[in-house]
């Protein structure tokens, strides 16, 4: 090789190096758009073309994306937080009070971390609300729906286990509730009288704790359950997650989609007229495509490309999620109490808000309440696609008039039902205020809480036998225990204070 | 095209070839260790040794309690008592979730969930399943007393030197 050649080849080394990164020259057709795509292992979790009904605004709100978007911030923030978290008792609070007070931008990062989490939480739940109403979980999508399950309980998994790492009072005593939610079991045991021999409730609360109390080896499980073990299974199942929705051909949509219904959504005038001479009949391709045979005959398929379109939505997204957080950060600090203190109790002692409703139900019976009621709510909404398998249209919010209605009826019905049981709860008290006495055996099976549970129970039965109809039952239930689920969090954010006594306004606490 | 002979034999005589048998043995084999080390693993995050504080510890001698006095050990979280029957200690852990409860005027109340005790620490309001625990307290041969929090006793013992001695 010459001088010359070898200069030439480092003057080229720009040009060589660009088409390196990008091996199909630049993405200003759609062809290379495509192939770029296809050949990118982070971009091909997208499908090639999606349909356009998938960018309408009011179908899915963006929300999924919103997660996911929420979810890498905070990863980006809690690696950048690790920097000088230190996962000690002795020195964790400090370090934290050295990110709030000293790091420069470390209040902000940190605040970051906290916002990215709640609106992380806010939108999954309303993703899944969203994906149940519009039934998005029928046919081929019931495996992604189960996925989504499992992405709910890590998220909340997630946001638990970072709660105690700051190591200061509000962590220390909500952790100190939840583990003994997890060894709650006990209270079934004891009543029974077999916690002797069979100890569920204790096993649980040694493995989360390592421990009997929260100490060192609690604070090193959830250090490592927080930054490794969550994040890494999260990652890889919210990629399955995404990746499936390309698999199961897109986003769901209806059957049959009016223009009106796509109205100022992007269109791809190439596809426009190319199958004018297409023959009048349809071909199955069985094995190859869910679903019915595509029409081949009907013209072109009202899909566009997703790059820029779909990109476009998704970035504007990311963006938008992070503008939001930023200027939550900026004006609201997250909170951080006095340094971990095992023999003062916070009081009122707080899970964080989306655990309020729990903690309601907790303040009935513990068992019942942290343990059985969730697994009943998980269970049937993992459920839900295998006992619901009706042929529908799906795609749409609440399926038709028939769905709005049931879903009406039981917005009133479970607030009323919701509320009355509060007042009647906060007004007269609970079977042990009338008969001390009383076994624990009935307070675990007739409390507030699975009194609730047997009146939804009962109204969406009601609408199965009323409506002939498994979907509409479901969207009953499912709205029953959203709206319990609010007002629970309300009641219990706003209304519950010092002793977990009845309070119109936080004004009105007594001074301790 | 016929299958020759020989191999139809095989096939009808043993409802599974050599190859086959062996193949899936060796796959159970596999799973079944590597269940086995799973569990093991399991274990592993079961402490073999708890960290905490020991349980037990001293809480001095009978005459340092005047009758219808009582002391509050913060950090144990127990409770202390002298009546004329004699000295008794209970848990001030909440038995609905582990809050610890204060003492007011002939009850203990729970900041957590407003459990409410009366002095005997039986359950008057509240989610608790469970009366307060009553605590072990014995005499160690130097005459000082201790009290195990790992070991209940029921409700109303109370301990007396006198009975002891008797």
């Amino acid at each position: 090789m010459s001088l010359k050649d070898f200069f030439q080849k480092l003057a080229g080394l720009p040009k060589s190096f660009r088409e390196f990164l990008l091996r199909h020259g630049r993405p200003t057709t759609d062809r290379a758009r495509s192939q770029t795509v296809m050949s990118n292992i982070f971009l091909h979790i997208h499908s090639n073309r999606i349909h356009r009904y998938t960018l309408k605004k009011t179908f899915t709100f963006g929300l999924g994306v919103v997660a996911a978007a929420s979810f890498f911030i905070l990863i980006v923030t809690g690696l950048i937080l690790m920097i000088y978290y230190k996962p000690s008792v002795d020195l964790a609070y400090g370090s934290i009070k050295d990110i709030n007070f000293i790091v420069s931008g470390g209040r902000f990062v940190r605040n970051v971390h906290r916002w990215a989490t709640n609106i992380m939480i806010v939108s999954v739940l309303l993703h899944m609300a969203r994906v149940f109403y519009t039934a998005a979980y029928k046919r081929a999508r019931s495996f992604n729906w189960v996925l989504g399950m499992v992405l709910f309980i890590l998220t909340l998994g997630l946001s638990f286990t970072g709660y105690l790492l700051p190591w200061d009072q509000l962590g220390y005593w909500a952790i100190t509730i939840a583990s003994n939610i997890a060894a709650s079991p006990r209270e079934l045991t004891d009543a029974v009288g077999i916690t002797q021999f069979f100890d569920p409730g204790g096993m649980m609360k040694t493995l989360i704790l390592g421990s009997q109390e929260i100490g060192q080896d609690a604070l090193t499980r959830f250090f490592l359950l927080h930054t490794i073990a969550l994040p890494l299974a999260m990652g890889l199942v919210l990629s399955a997650h995404i990746w499936r929705i390309r698999k199961d051909g897109g986003l769901a949509r209806p059957d049959e989609i009016k223009a009106k219904d796509m109205e100022g959504i992007a269109e791809d005038d190439k596809t426009k007229c190319i199958f004018n001479n297409a023959p009048q009949k349809t071909y199955g391709l069985m094995c190859l495509v869910q679903g019915k045979s595509p029409a081949v005959g009907r013209g072109p398929e009202n899909t566009i490309p997703s790059w820029p379109s779909l990109f476009i939505a998704e970035i504007a997204l990311l963006v938008l999620t992070l503008g939001i957080v930023c200027v939550l950060a900026y004006f609201f600090n997250a909170p951080l109490k006095e340094i971990a203190d095992a023999t003062v109790p916070e009081n009122p002692a707080k899970a964080p808000w989306y655990f309020l409703g729990l903690q309601e139900l907790v303040s009935y019976s513990a068992f019942m309440g942290g343990v059985g009621i969730p697994t009943i709510a998980l269970l049937g909404l993992l459920l839900i696609p295998f006992i619901d398998r009706e042929e529908q249209s799906l795609g749409r919010w609440f399926d038709n008039r028939n769905g709005r209605i049931a879903a009406r009826n039981s917005l009133l019905y479970a607030s009323s039902v919701t509320i009355g049981l509060l007042i009647f709860t906060v007004k007269f008290g609970w079977l042990r205020n009338w008969y001390p006495d009383i076994s624990q055996l009935i307070i675990i099976l007739v409390n507030p809480g699975t009194v609730l549970v047997a009146f939804f129970v009962t109204w969406s039965i009601g609408c199965l036998r009323k409506y002939n109809s498994t979907r509409l039952s479901a969207i009953a239930l499912f709205t029953c225990f959203i709206v319990s689920f609010i007002i629970l969090t309300y009641f219990a954010t706003y209304h519950r204070g010092p002793n977990w006594d009845f309070y119109w306004l936080k004004s009105q606490w007594p001074i301790h | 095209m016929s299958i020759p002979e020989t191999f139809k034999n095989v096939e009808e005589s043993s409802p599974m070839s050599r190859r086959d048998f062996l193949g899936l043995v060796a796959a159970w084999m596999a799973a079944s260790s590597l269940g086995c080390a799973l569990i093991g693993l399991m274990k592993f995050s079961m402490p073999a040794l708890l960290p905490d504080i020991p349980k037990t510890f001293k809480i001095g001698r009978l005459e340092d309690y005047p009758i219808g006095s009582e002391k509050i050990f913060e950090e144990r979280k127990v409770i202390v008592f002298r009546d004329q029957e004699g000295l008794y200690a209970m848990s001030l852990i909440c038995t609905h979730l582990g809050c610890t409860v204060s003492k007011q005027v002939g009850q203990f109340d729970c900041p957590c969930h407003g459990s409410k005790f009366d002095a005997m620490g039986r359950v008057k309001a509240g989610p608790a399943p469970k009366p307060l625990s009553w605590l072990k307290i014995s005499q160690l041969p130097d005459g000082k007393l201790d009290v195990n929090a790992m070991r209940e006793v029921p409700m109303g013992t109370k301990f007396n030197i006198q009975n002891r001695v008797g």
